[in-house]
């Protein structure tokens, strides 16, 4: 489309336009534009308050957009190479929910990897969706779960002949690729849609020598996370559908769950950030790049830490690496992910995105500096220095293959009972158990509560990681479905 | 015709000195660099609008980073200043034969050649031979180095702006790694006296403190610095700046000093109340 002029940004300049007609308020938000909440101007300031608008004509509406928001959504859609894109405002959570039932029904199967977000899960939840679990290759030092091998999948394939859609994190929270090119051909020859998972990806639409999107490889849906590595406001978010989704049907699906009063703030921050990544992405993302590289080969030349990167690549359960993540291994101190993660934010003052159990993960973004990154390498050689401890009887990170024995709605629905998380071995779980971050289950609703499982959530528990999911706050009891032994 | 330069010294006082002409404006890539000229405190520079140093006051702030550890420490060879882009501490240490080797890291290239055009006088401490250079920043340059030093002068004053990774807890500890076992480092503790400088110098004093075992506050009236007022941090691996201190043989030497005298090095670290207590606090933490 030749009219489409990505250095327009249609949403702010309406809200712009409509700030400056100085139409008195008679609808909601109740604060009128702050004037009935002074306390609430103070802290956001006047411009935030006063942005903060209702649907109506001039300003178009996100459930039915005809005007700005169609012309925003279009203009995104061009950016992103996909053929039609819905700005989202309930987190990329919304956008996974919503690719997952566009594509699913009750009872329908789906292909992932178990390393999904645990949106990927809720959605299953909510519709009925079967999974079915790729077993992820794992790196055995560092603890982490890898791509999807293309074998792995046709395995599944071929196994799950009702099968309907596969998942694919592209990248994940550490950085990892599958090969995605690979993955999608494979399964369109099935008829099966792809989905992919870009909370971690907005960045591969627009720097350089990145893995490929997930558009450019041609999936059928993409979630993607604007607020992450795309700049624009927490809970904003993009869903992108190419060729061959029916987008009608779609918005209907978004519309099911998503609020019918959007935030203008977070539009208007989607909006800017599209613009800013279409004009300036490649260079924002080249200098990202440049900074994450930097701070690699300094932390590896501090002893102990490894900070992976594309060394990793073996062409198959590792198919790529996104060189923006900078993911840390930190046993090779004696010190879990998460004991660096806590140093780092009480005796250092600096807060990294999340710490598991062997790695640390620093998100480096178009908002750093030089001089943050010398802190962070500083802060690292100082830890190295005066923490250091011998790993021997450190548990390793290990991927717990699960064992699904029903549906996660029907685990979830089930009449449940809860046991201290000790009596639990045998058991079906009824529900999530997750450190968070990543949000990623280490027990979903439905699979089987193995000794190992439990070990795993004590020790995660004991060396501080934050634990949740569960009804019980304290996470020292689990629910589990009643009667119900495998 | 009247023209005045304004410091904010918090968000609701401000310092107000009267200009005679500007000398230079530029910004580098680090920070906003002006210089101007007054009829009471002559030449003065300024980085995003904080004044650095006076022609004026320079000498208190220059003198009372040197001579007070130079007058402890028995045998200082290796000196490592960080910031002192100006020459001002350079200078000042090169009054020693003792001393062998300063090196200056800066990261800002600008500020030297700013210094070097408009205040010769202090900038010539960075043209002896004794006396490198490097470009670069500071936590890097320290993360490469142990055991090197007897000396180090963190001359950097802002907390807040670029360069406030020299006030934090992983750059007092690579400044205890680039120390010999008896080194000693001094750095500008800033002013206790206004509520948010109160924070920022609590929290210098807790990071040091842990990581030093001996770690002293001393004062000094700086007219230009927020209330006049500003405090120094000693912090040393074996030496006490009292107990281990040398007055006979520092005015033996007869260095011609403005500020720094043998009495007064005793006197600065006798603290006003206020002050003893925010440190203790921090200490008992």
């Amino acid at each position: 489309m030749s009219q489409l002029n990505q250095t327009r940004a249609p949403i702010y300049e309406a809200l712009e336009r409509f700030r400056k007609k100085r139409v008195v308020p008679f609808d909601v938000p109740g604060h009128k534009r702050g004037r009935g909440n002074p306390e609430l101007v103070e802290l956001l300031g006047e411009k935030c308050v006063g942005l903060d608008v209702n649907s109506m004509k001039p300003l178009d509406n996100l459930c039915h957009p005809v005007s700005v928001i169609r012309e925003a959504e279009e203009l995104t859609a061009e950016a992103f190479g996909a053929e039609h894109a819905f700005l989202m405002i309930g987190g990329t959570t919304s956008a996974v929910q919503s690719m997952i039932m566009s594509v699913c029904k009750a009872g329908d199967k789906i292909i992932l990897p178990r390393n999904v977000h645990k949106s990927a899960i809720n959605a299953m939840i909510l519709c009925g969706v079967v999974p079915v679990y790729v077993n992820p290759e794992v790196d055995v030092k560092l603890g982490i779960s890898l791509g999807m091998e293309l074998s792995q999948v046709e395995k599944a394939i071929v196994e799950n002949p009702d099968a309907v859609a596969v998942l694919v994190n592209n990248p994940t929270y550490y950085g990892i690729c599958s090969d995605l090119r690979s993955i999608v051909k494979l399964a369109h020859a099935h008829g099966l849609k792809v989905l992919a998972d870009e909370a971690h990806g907005t960045h591969l639409y627009f720097g350089k020598n990145l893995p490929v999107s997930g558009m450019a490889a041609g999936v059928d849906m993409a979630a993607i996370s604007m607020h992450k590595s795309g700049g624009s406001l927490t809970q904003s978010s993009i869903l992108l559908c190419n060729n061959g989704m029916n987008a009608d049907y779609v918005r209907q699906i978004i519309n099911l769950t998503q609020t019918t009063s959007a935030s203008y703030l977070l539009l208007a921050s989607l909006d800017i950030s599209r613009r800013n990544l279409a004009l300036r992405g490649e260079e924002s993302f080249e200098r990202v790049m440049e900074m994450a590289e930097y701070a690699r080969g300094e932390i590896n030349n501090i002893g102990g830490f490894y900070a992976y990167g594309k060394d990793l690549v073996n062409g198959g359960s590792i198919y790529d690496f996104d060189v923006t993540k900078l993911s840390i291994y930190t046993l090779g101190n004696g010190l879990a992910g998460i004991e660096v993660y806590d140093l780092l934010r009480d005796e250092y003052d600096i807060q990294i995105e999340f710490g598991d159990i062997c790695n640390i993960l620093a998100y480096i973004s178009i908002g750093d500096r030089q001089q943050d990154i010398e802190r962070l390498v500083g802060a690292l050689a100082d830890i190295e220095r005066l923490y250091k401890k011998d790993s021997t009887g450190m548990l390793a990170g290990e991927y717990i293959s699960p064992i699904v024995q029903v549906s996660p709605q029907k685990a979830f629905y089930s009449e449940k009972e809860m046991l201290p998380i000790e009596q639990t071995e045998g058991k079906i779980c009824g529900e999530f158990v997750m450190c968070y971050p990543p949000g990623i289950p280490i027990l979903a609703p439905g699979e089987l509560i193995t000794k190992e499982v439990i070990e795993y959530i004590i020790y995660a528990k004991q060396k501080g990681c934050s634990m949740q999911g569960t009804e019980d706050p304290n996470v020292a009891k689990l629910n589990v479905i009643k009667g119900m032994i495998s | 015709m009247e023209m005045w330069f304004s410091q904010m010294h918090t968000s609701n006082v401000k310092q107000s000195i009267r200009i005679d002409k500007q000398l230079f404006s530029g910004q580098s890539e680090y920070q906003r660099i002006d210089v101007f000229d007054s009829q009471e405190f002559g030449k003065f520079i300024a980085l995003d609008g904080d004044i650095v140093f006076s022609d004026k006051d320079e000498f208190i702030y220059d003198e009372m980073v040197t001579h007070v550890p130079m007058a402890v420490h028995p045998n200082v060879k290796d000196v490592l200043i960080i910031g002192g882009g100006d020459g001002g501490v350079a200078k000042e240490l090169l009054a020693y034969d003792s001393v062998e080797n300063i090196d200056v890291v800066e990261t800002d290239e600008m500020f030297v050649e700013v210094c070097k055009e408009l205040f010769p006088e202090t900038a010539e401490g960075l043209a002896d031979p004794r006396v490198h250079v490097y470009y670069q920043d500071g936590l890097r340059f320290l993360r490469k180095t142990a055991n090197a030093y007897d000396l180090i002068i963190n001359d950097s004053t802002d907390p807040f702006g670029h360069t406030e990774g020299l006030f934090t807890k992983e750059f007092y500890g690579s400044c205890y790694k680039a120390l010999r076992e008896d080194g000693i480092m001094v750095y500008q503790h800033g002013s206790p006296f206004y509520d948010e400088d109160e924070m920022a110098c609590r929290s210098m004093h807790r990071k040091v403190c842990r990581s030093f075992p001996i770690s002293r506050v001393y004062q000094a009236h700086i007219p230009t610095c927020p209330s006049g007022y500003w405090l120094f941090g000693f912090a040393s691996k074996k030496y006490h700046p009292i107990e281990d201190f040398r007055p006979k043989w520092w005015n033996d030497k007869k260095i011609q000093t403005w500020y720094y005298t043998t009495n007064l090095h005793t006197g600065a670290f006798m603290l006003p109340k206020y002050v003893e207590d925010l440190l203790e606090e921090e200490e008992n933490e």
